[in-house]
Parts: C-alpha cells; structure tokens; sequence
C-alpha cells in the first residue's frame, strides 16, 4: 500500500516509462523506412522489445532506495512475510510501466499499420505478459541491488529469461495480424507464464533480497 | 604426399572441417594453460604475500 | 559412503585429491580423443549420405553441444548444494565449471557455424537448437559478470547461484518456446540434414560417442585444475594453505 502510494507521487516515472516506449518504436520506422508491409510485420517484435525495455529502465529503482536509506533492511527484519511485501512492490512497478503500456498500443497500431484485431490482441497479451516482466525483472533487480553497473548487468541477466514472454507474445500479434492460426493456444500459454511468475517470483526474489542485503 | 595434403583439402572442405578444428584446439589448448597458468599465478602471489608476512613479524 | 564424501567437501582435503585425479584425467582426455577421432576420420566412409567429408565437424560439434548443456546442470547443482548445504567448496566447484560451460556453448555454436555453411549454405540459422544454445551462452555469459560484478564472495557466490537456478528452471521453458514459436504447431528440431537415422555407419557413431566422452574427461581435467587455483585464493588465509606455500618457496 505504501508503495502504492509513493508511486503516486512519483507520477512522472509513468510518463517516463510511456515517452521511452514511444520514442524506441518511433524510432524503427525511422531506421527500417516506412514501408507499410514491412513495418506491419515487424511490429510486434518491435513493441514488444520497447516494452522489454521500458519494464528494464524502471526495474533498478524497483528496491534500490528503500536499499539504500535502510528501510529495506528494517522490512526484511519484520514479522511480517517478505513475499507480500515484494508482490506489493512488483505491482506497483508494473502499474507504472507495464499498464501503460496496454494502453499506449493503439498507437503503435497506429503507426505500423496493424488491423484492428491485432491492435486487440496486442493489448491482451502486453497485459498479460507486462507483469510477467515485472516479476521476473523483480528477481534481477533484487540480486543487482547496489552494485555499480547495475542497470546494464541487470539487463545482462534478464533479457534471456524474458525471451519466452517475447516470443510468445509477439507470436499472437503476429498470428492475429495475419489471421492464420487459433490464438487460444497462444493466450494458455502467456496466462500460463503469468500464473508460474505469481507462484514462484515472489519466493525467488525474497531468496535474492536476504542474500543482497545481509 | 599427396595422401597427406588429400587429408587436408578433405574434398575442398578442409577450411571448414579445420576451422572448426582448429577453434577447438585453440580453446581447450588455451583454457588449459589459462587455467594452469592462473594457478601457478596465484601460488607466486600468495607465496610472496606469506613471505612479506613472515617478514614483518620478524622485525 | 556419505562420510566419505562429507570429508571430501573441505577444501582441506579435496585439493590434494584433485590434485592426484588431474593427470588420470588428463590422459583419459587424450587417449580418449586421438583414439575417437582416429576412428573418426580414418575408419569411416568419406561421404555420408549426402554430406561430404564436412560431416566430421559433428565429431566436435556434439561433443561440446552436450558439453555446454550438461555443465550447466552440474553448476546449478553445484549452486543448489551450496545453498542448501551452506558449503564454500560446492560454490568454488560452480565457478570453476562457468568458463568451461561457455567454452564450451561457444565452441558448440562455432562449429555449429561452419557445418551450418557447409550443410545448408548459411553461417546461422535460427533454427530452435542454435537459438537456444546461443541463450544459453548468455545464461553462462550473466552468471559469470553477475559473481565478478558483487565484492563479497559471500554475496557473489550465493547471487550467482541464485541466478543459475532461477536459469535452469528456465531453460526447458525457454527450450520450449523457440522450438514452438507457434503452439499450433512445433518446428523441425534442427535441420534434416544431419546424419542419424539408421543407416549411420556404426563407425561414426562411436566415433561421435568416444569424443563426446572425451570431452567430458577434458572437462573434468580442466575444471579440476581450474578449482584449484580458486580453492588456494580463496583460502589463502588458513594453516594449510600455508603450508603448502611454504613447502613451495
């Protein structure tokens, strides 16, 4: 709850998070040029990676300034259990960066040319699979606590287990732009991700964070 | 001779058949001697930290 | 038995022991090899089906494949005991074993190259077995910056074997999901031109399997001695270790 409320205040980090996310997948048109059915395709591996991305940027403070004044330590040292007080924390960092997102995607449509189903289904799977980025990234920014090089290291370590998210998820934007194949299987799939992030990032990330600060 | 630099050319792949060859040996040649040589490494230094130590408590 | 592997867990007594293993693995290495890869180029038929001589490259090529995968089992295990037995020697054992894994995945994904060139045409291919063996490269390449990055070797060890776990439950998923980017339907596993089937020549099998054994008696060499110098730098500051600095000067 505190977080929550914290988070509120710092109501320009969503902004941030949202304005990097729109810059990154401004920028591949520009890069990749304009063509419309090139950029039709490549679309959702390109918001997916800018969602990567914006979920990275905003993991590092996820824990670092209760670290660094001490309060992190005191939280760890309470009765109360530590895997509540990280899921409260993972869910405030994914409603700052990872809804958002959802909500942004019309535009990315918007500028790759995307059908309407996909502009749908796009929404879908970033909201299934936003959290499943912050609890995963959750694990890399309690290990990383403290250490220079952080943000770079933290990346290092996490982008290899975010690949399933990404592939899966860009997958049923791309099955739903090009119409050929079922999408249920897809979206077992990511609620399955999501469901095994629930059950065992919490415990992971608790494990990380009593070895990072003791 | 001929038998010898027929093993080499192996039908025009030899390039590749030892290229892949050839990083092989290279990495496990260099790992082991990285790792022999890392070990003896750390046996000068600490040797000589000891000797420092033993040293000092001389004095 | 199990005292007799609790007494092999200190560093006190495992050095000298690895000690002595080393030369045998050394020579198992070696014989194991020449004699692999002499049934390998010199007792097989020069062409397989429609490979040519290339085929051989498989003789590395799977050898450090299955290399790299199963080191990386053993460093989570490794990593698994010394969090839940608290022993220093089981994290010494994981970070010996990094570098060799990634060796190793490299190795596997290089001359994976060059028979992919020479097979199919093209260097990479991002054909399910490479892609995850290239994420697997970068599983060893996170656990081997995260345990360098972190000063205690308190922290460093445990983080890092954290991490390796967290890697191993994650890699059948990751696994999983590059060879079904599509869930209705699973892609060929790796390319169809490999040599299998039932017509291999029995030579080439067991040339394939005496080098892959090899390769994990080089292993053990290397990783043996690799433990080593980290056992005497990590434990510089005891009586044995003293000792055997002493017995060197």
């Amino acid at each position: 709850m505190r977080d929550l409320t914290l988070a509120m205040r710092r109501r320009t980090d969503v902004l941030t998070t949202l304005f990097f996310f729109i810059i990154v997948v401004s920028l591949f048109p520009l890069g990749a040029g304009t063509e419309k059915m090139i950029l039709m395709k490549i679309a959702p591996g390109v918001a997916w990676v800018a969602a990567l991305l914006a979920s990275m940027l905003a993991l590092e403070r996820l824990f670092a300034s209760d670290f660094a004044d001490g309060t992190l330590e005191q939280m760890l040292l309470t009765p109360q259990p530590i895997f509540i007080l990280v899921l409260g924390k993972i869910f405030a960092h994914w409603l700052l960066t990872g809804l958002p997102l959802v909500f942004i995607a019309p535009l990315v449509g918007l500028q790759y040319y995307l059908p309407d189903e996909a502009v749908i289904t796009m929404m879908l799977a970033l909201l299934l699979g936003t959290p499943v980025l912050s609890l995963i990234g959750a694990i890399g920014a309690a290990l990383t606590l403290g250490l220079r090089g952080g943000g770079i290291l933290l990346s290092l370590l996490i982008l290899p287990l975010y690949i399933p998210i990404m592939i899966y998820g860009a997958g049923v934007v791309s099955a739903s732009a090009t119409g050929t194949t079922d999408l249920q299987a897809y979206f077992s799939i990511l609620s399955g991700f999501l469901i095994l992030a629930l059950v065992l990032s919490p415990m992971a990330t608790a494990a990380a964070l009593r070895i990072s600060v003791e | 001779m001929n038998a010898i630099s027929d093993f080499f050319h192996a039908g025009g792949y030899g390039f590749y058949i030892w290229g892949s060859y050839g990083a092989a040996v290279l990495l496990m040649a260099g790992e082991i001697i990285a790792a022999k040589q890392q070990h003896r490494t750390i046996l000068k230094r600490l040797s000589r930290m000891a000797r420092m130590n033993a040293a000092e408590e001389d004095e | 038995m199990s005292i007799n592997w609790f007494k092999y867990s200190a560093p006190t007594t495992f050095y000298p022991l690895a000690g002595k293993m080393i030369p045998w693995f050394g020579w198992l290495t070696a014989i194991l090899m020449i004699g692999g890869l002499y049934l390998g180029f010199f007792e097989t038929p020069d062409r397989l089906s429609d490979q040519k001589e290339y085929y051989r490259i498989i003789y590395i090529h799977v050898g450090a494949a299955w290399m790299s995968m199963w080191l990386y089992v053993v460093l989570a295990a490794w990593a698994l005991a010394g969090l839940v037995f608290q022993t220093r020697l089981s994290y010494m054992m994981a970070a010996a074993i990094a570098p060799t894994g990634a060796i190793a995945t490299f190795l596997a994904l290089w001359t994976g190259a060059f028979w992919g060139k020479t097979s199919w045409g093209t260097w990479w291919d991002w054909d399910p077995r490479m892609t995850s063996e290239l994420i697997l490269l970068f599983l060893y390449m996170g656990y081997m910056a995260l345990q360098s990055a972190i000063d205690d070797p308190r922290r460093a060890d445990r983080a890092s074997a954290l991490l390796a776990l967290v890697g191993l439950v994650c890699v059948p998923v990751i696994f999983w999901s590059v060879n079904c980017p599509d869930p209705n339907e699973c892609a060929a596993l790796h390319q169809t031109s490999r040599p299998g089937g039932g017509n291999m020549d029995p030579n080439i099998l067991w040339a394939m399997l005496i080098t892959a054994l090899a390769f994990w008696m080089y292993s053990f060499y290397v990783i043996l001695i690799r433990v080593r110098g980290i056992i005497l730098e990590r434990e510089r500051h005891t009586t044995w270790v003293n000792e055997i600095l002493e017995n060197k000067r």
